[in-house]
């Protein structure tokens, strides 16, 4: 290993994994190089229309992060770029770039299209699966970044018309592409996976039937910015079909394609993508999902599961399918041929049928980590090396998303911070030693100084001026009241303009700037910075929008766009002038880490944060450590677990800047995000700065089956732990979702399936002659644990499916102990004589999972687990700052997804302890104490748990305060406003708006 | 007599509904010219006062659109939103104003066109209404 580490980091994939760990890794000091093969970041996500289980839109909840990770100072994205070569150690790697070049400059691009307009070469869009076209001259998606187009050499005909077309001079077809030399201290590869190509398996017709879509073409469809702009249609002749299927595991749990492994994401989003449709379809559409085993065994999945077949009447069943062709009156119909679970030979016709289809290794990145000399398993996936969440076989390097396995986008994010957390591990001394920031020269107070409001309108080439008349916009604004200044301008952000703004405020003493152009979502931070240069506060200053809500949506009426826009312009100069400068807040951190619970997600959290320097503090409410894991005999993929734990165990035990207190509990909770006071309940009292929850869970003592009633009758802990002394058994039964799938305990304890039938192969692995029995309901083992499944029917275990509504029996008769269930296929009663019952009893959360929600004031959810701040994106983030969860106080989940998410935990808790202070973010809401009546409603609504009351009035944390306004707006008595966004500046927006001047 | 353009201003969450009006924007789909977009951080940010102020200051119709219903940015805010503007349709109806003045919509980040058929649906509809009565001069000039 180096000794000499570098401070950067390398990501290799800009999907959701590559954006998460580059984020992270930039908020906790170190510089990142996003990497990047195609033209944009995003990966799969924004191709995505609804995100399971929250149907939320996948685009919304990416694209504040596309926003962040693109501007982000401190990482560098670089797209359309193929790592070379690998040479050095871990913590100090020298890495080769090739980059193909864009022949866009991205610096000069306004992301305007003319040149997609004036482009004569139509290029099946990648983007929509297909399903249009795009230019040769192409943006990959609306909200791109870079936000720039790209010239696709291999469909260009060279004709040069886009570089005619271009006003701002951005497109250069000479442009040569370039290789890159950086230097990093570690790699985390996070380059992503391809959908299954159903074209291999002809009976489905793919490719052959135009009616025959995968999952991924039928999110398009679905998707708002897709080929049909929403609209349900089949893409034979546009109707809107009637009747949907859905086939599954195309691609997956298939040996003779040697996709052996289960894709773990199609159950869940096939169950999305049949309830969508059908609000999508004004007719009331029919979808049927045929299906192998049901597996909805994420958190929140199995009630989306019984929600989908009950409420909203998707139709499931269990089958296997033989052959999708034309149907039999009507050619664009398909007729499914499938045996159903008895085996009877079933048709049936539908209108489309989707394929989902399976995730696999993407064929570059397999090049590449062969290259790498990184190991892959027998289907090219990088698998994380045993109990490590995150590590490959080469120290230094890291893996994160689906090449590490097929994975769902929380497991995904939460590797990507795991990937972090272990970084910060090997980089913690170099941490800080390549980032920067951008240091500002003072600002001006313009306190009690009378508006002089400057007013920039852009041309933006001709995407405005064409439409709108800028100099007459302009003339208008003169005339404002307050306006010093107005100016029109080719393009307000090309540098030649920013650099005139900033002599302009200064020549004219402006201290209001207003301009009109594109969206503040994109341009706004780069005006606040001139105005920041130029020595005023970033919030002087207002922007509208007379571009992508204007001249592009009013093309052929400018008479009427050009009065808006004049409308537009006197609003923002109504608003600017009430403008008022916002300071930060900031508040210092104290460095230390509180960790609640000592079991395997306590202790990894507590070594990966005190590993990087940081002071933590692990409290365990018994007497010693290890949790329920000190109960296991191996892993589910016979990892020792027994070593790993005693190993951690000694690790935090011996660790210089790790305090242990067992045998007690938390008493009370003070402070907030950065300096909180902890007190135990020995009265002890501990400073820490962040906080992570990591509870565990408890094992259910069932209720059902007899248990408790005779010996022979355990849970498959206690079988576990009794397996030496049953050599003699010969008759295993175990009975699945014992306590789980039902009204109760509504979800799917997760690792019960893959439990049982890694105990199940052991005892048959002991004794070929045994007779082992698997009751279950569907069988769930995801992803590679499918081979365990494959394994076990191979050995002879049998597995016998039960309904909920008549499951197995079990009773003692003249001791003998009998199991009797129905065996679905023949339909016959099957008396088993057990030697053994096992139950696989559900897990349930921690009793102290309650008193703890109060005390740190984080929610839970229906099942008594920890509730995350974002099902999809921020897997391990409470909504309040500072606090953190991992391990099965946020789900059930198994050892190595427990391991993964405590190291997402410390490195998500990393982003905090690696700042010195912490600043509040830009606006936030302030409360007058003289108008508050100390009524609590803001108390009560506050999502963030900001606003407290003090000296009978409410306060509100700055650096808690995330600036949605909510309490401002249900504040009764008006105490509270929104910095910059208060009422008296809508007020004023709309005065404005109705305020003629002539 | 010129056709009456109405005015109507539309309170957009940044996160979802400003981003759909960029998305159309992109899109280039054409809309009703009478939109006047006020952006905001979150529709839960609107005040009873301020969708008031804007109808008495002449404004022919209103809107406040925020994300998706449990699609919330800052998680609730858009449901705060929805229960504002409810509770200020009742006001109108109460002075005598038509309380289809205001309206509430959600829709997300990737809705553009929905985006440009609220923004033709909201002017049909004011359209159909006729000028808002405090409106201080009359015009075409939207």
């Amino acid at each position: 290993m180096s000794s000499d580490k570098t401070g950067a980091v390398m990501v290799v994939g800009a999907g959701i994994a590559g954006i998460q760990a580059s984020l992270d890794l930039a908020e906790s000091g170190y510089y990142v190089y996003l990497v990047e093969r195609s033209s944009a970041i995003g990966g799969t996500m924004p191709m995505l229309d609804k995100t399971f289980p929250t149907n939320d839109c996948s685009m919304c909840i990416l694209s504040p992060k596309l926003v962040d990770a693109g501007r982000h100072r401190n990482i560098k994205v670089v797209t359309l770029a193929e790592v070379r070569e690998v040479a050095g150690e871990a913590g100090d790697f020298s890495v080769t770039l090739g980059v193909q070049p864009r022949y866009v400059d991205p610096d000069k691009c306004k992301s305007c299209g003319e040149c997609a307009d004036a482009c004569p070469q139509d290029v099946p869009d990648a983007y929509n699966q297909g399903l249009s076209e795009r230019k040769a001259v192409f943006k990959l998606y609306a909200q791109a970044f870079p936000n720039a187009y790209t010239v696709d050499k291999e469909n260009c005909l060279d004709c040069g018309a886009c570089v005619d077309a271009c006003q701002a001079d951005a497109i250069d077809h000479g442009m040569e592409g370039e290789t890159l030399r950086v230097q990093v201290g570690s790699i985390i590869m996070a380059p992503g996976f391809t959908a299954f190509d159903p074209k291999a398996l002809e009976y489905y017709g793919y490719g052959r039937l135009p009616n025959v879509v995968t999952s991924l073409e039928f999110e398009r469809i679905l998707s708002a910015s897709g080929p049909y702009a929403g609209h349900l249609k089949r893409p034979s002749d546009g109707r809107e079909p009637q009747k949907i299927a859905w086939i599954q595991c195309v691609g997956s749990r298939n040996r003779r394609i040697e996709h052996g492994y289960c894709s773990s994401v199609c159950c869940m989003y096939a169950v999305k993508e049949a309830v969508i449709a059908k609000e999508h379809s004004a007719a009331g559409l029919d979808t049927t999902i045929f299906f192998m085993d049901m597996r909805t065994y994420g958190k929140g999945f199995e009630k989306y599961y019984n929600r989908a077949r009950d409420e909203n009447g998707v139709r499931f069943v269990r089958s296997r399918i033989y052959e999708v062709r034309p149907g039999a009156e009507d050619a664009e119909r398909l007729l499914i041929r499938y045996g159903d679970e008895q085996g009877v030979l079933r048709y049936e016709e539908f209108d489309m049928v989707v394929l989902s289809v399976g995730m696999e290794p993407a064929a570059d990145a397999v090049t590449l980590a062969r290259k790498m000399g990184l190991p892959l398993n027998q289907y090219n996936f990088l698998e994380p090396a045993p109990l490590s969440g995150v590590a490959t076989a080469k120290p230094g390097i890291y893996v994160a998303g689906a090449f590490a396995g097929p994975r769902d986008i929380p497991e995904t994010v939460t590797q990507a911070s795991a990937a972090v957390g272990e970084s910060g591990l090997l980089l913690a001394e170099a941490r800080g030693t390549m980032v920067s920031e951008r240091e500002f020269p003072p600002e001006r107070d313009v306190a009690g100084e009378q508006a002089r409001i400057g007013v920039f309108v852009c041309n933006c080439g001709i995407n405005i001026g064409s439409v709108v008349n800028v100099p007459e916009v302009v003339e208008y604004a003169r005339k404002l009241p307050n306006v010093v200044l107005a100016e029109g301008n080719l393009y307000s952000c090309s540098q030649d303009s920013l650099v005139a703004m900033g002599e302009a405020i200064a020549a004219n003493k402006l201290n209001r700037v207003v301009v009109a152009s594109c969206s503040p979502r994109t341009h706004r931070p780069l005006f606040q910075e001139t105005l920041r240069e130029a020595n005023l506060n970033p919030e002087l200053f207002e922007m509208t929008n007379i571009r992508d809500q204007c001249s592009w949506v009013h093309q052929a009426e400018k008479v009427k766009a050009t009065a808006k826009a004049r409308d537009l312009v006197r609003m923002a100069v109504a608003k600017a002038a009430l403008r008022e400068p916002v300071r930060r807040v900031s508040v210092p951190v104290t460095k230390a880490a509180l960790v609640v619970g000592g079991g395997v997600a306590g202790l990894t959290s507590a070594l990966t944060l005190a590993g990087q320097g940081y002071q933590v503090h692990l409290v365990e409410k018994e007497n010693s450590l290890g949790g329920l894991a000190m109960r296991f005999s191996e892993g589910l993929r016979g990892e020792d677990t027994g070593s790993c734990l005693r190993e951690m165990i000694a690790g935090v035990e011996s660790h210089p800047l790790i305090t242990v207190y067992t045998g007690r509990e938390i008493a009370g909770v003070a402070g907030y995000v950065g300096n909180v006071v902890t007190t135990l309940t020995d009265g002890r009292e501990i400073r820490h700065g962040v906080t992570v929850l990591a509870t565990g869970g408890e094992a259910y003592s069932p209720t059902e089956y007899l248990y408790g009633r005779d010996g022979r009758i355990l849970t498959n802990l206690e079988l576990d732990e009794k397996l030496a002394e049953l050599a003699g058994a010969k008759t295993f039964v175990f009975i699945q979702c014992v306590g789980s799938r039902e009204p109760g305990r509504p979800y799917c304890s997760r690792v019960c399936c893959s439990n049982s039938v890694k105990t199940a192969l052991k005892l048959k692995k002991e004794d070929p002659g045994r007779q082992v029995f698997i009751l279950y309901r569907d069988v769930r083992t995801y992803g590679i644990l499918e081979e365990l499944y494959e394994e076990a029917r191979r050995s002879g275990v049998i597995f016998v499916r039960y309904d909920v509504d008549d499951k197995p029996v079990v009773s003692l008769e003249d001791g003998r102990l009998k199991v009797t269930v129905t065996e679905p296929v023949l339909g016959d009663r099957l008396v088993i004589d057990a030697d053994i019952l096992s139950l696989a009893a559900a897990i349930k959360p921690a009793a102290a999972n309650t008193r703890l929600s109060q005390l740190f004031k984080v929610p839970l959810n229906e099942d008594g687990f920890f509730l995350e701040a974002h099902l999809k994106l921020r897997p391990v983030d409470f909504a309040s700052d500072g606090v953190f969860m991992a391990g099965v106080a946020h789900a059930p989940k198994n050892l190595e997804e427990n391991i993964a998410q405590a190291k997402a935990a410390a490195g998500r808790a990393c982003t905090i302890l690696a700042k010195d202070r912490l600043e509040s973010h830009g606006v936030v809401a302030v409360v007058d104490p003289a108008k508050c009546a100390a009524c609590l409603t803001c108390v009560r609504l506050c999502p963030y748990n900001a606003p407290r009351i003090a000296d009978y009035a409410a306060t509100i944390e700055a650096v808690l305060c995330q600036g949605c306004g909510t309490c401002a707006g249900e504040c009764p008595n008006k105490a509270i406003t929104l910095q910059s966004y208060n009422d008296k500046t809508f007020v004023a927006s709309v005065d404005g708006l109705f305020t003629e001047v002539s | 007599m010129e056709e009456f353009e109405p005015k109507i201003v539309a309170f957009c969450c940044h996160f979802c509904a400003y981003s759909a009006a960029d998305l159309a924007g992109s899109m280039r789909l054409q809309y009703a010219p009478n939109i006047r977009i006020v952006e905001m951080p979150c529709s839960g940010t609107i005040d009873h006062r301020v969708l008031l102020k804007a109808l008495e200051d002449g404004a022919d119709g209103v809107f406040v659109a925020g994300c998706m219903e449990g699609d919330c940015h800052f998680l609730k805010g858009n449901y705060r939103a929805k229960r504002r503007v409810s509770h200020v349709k009742d006001l109108l109806r109460a002075i005598g104003l038509e309380p289809e003045r205001l309206e509430m919509y959600n829709l997300s980040a990737a809705m553009g066109p929905r985006f440009a058929e609220i923004a033709n649906e909201m002017t049909a509809r004011v359209k159909g209404l006729g000028p808002s009565p405090f409106r201080k001069q009359t015009g075409g000039d939207a």
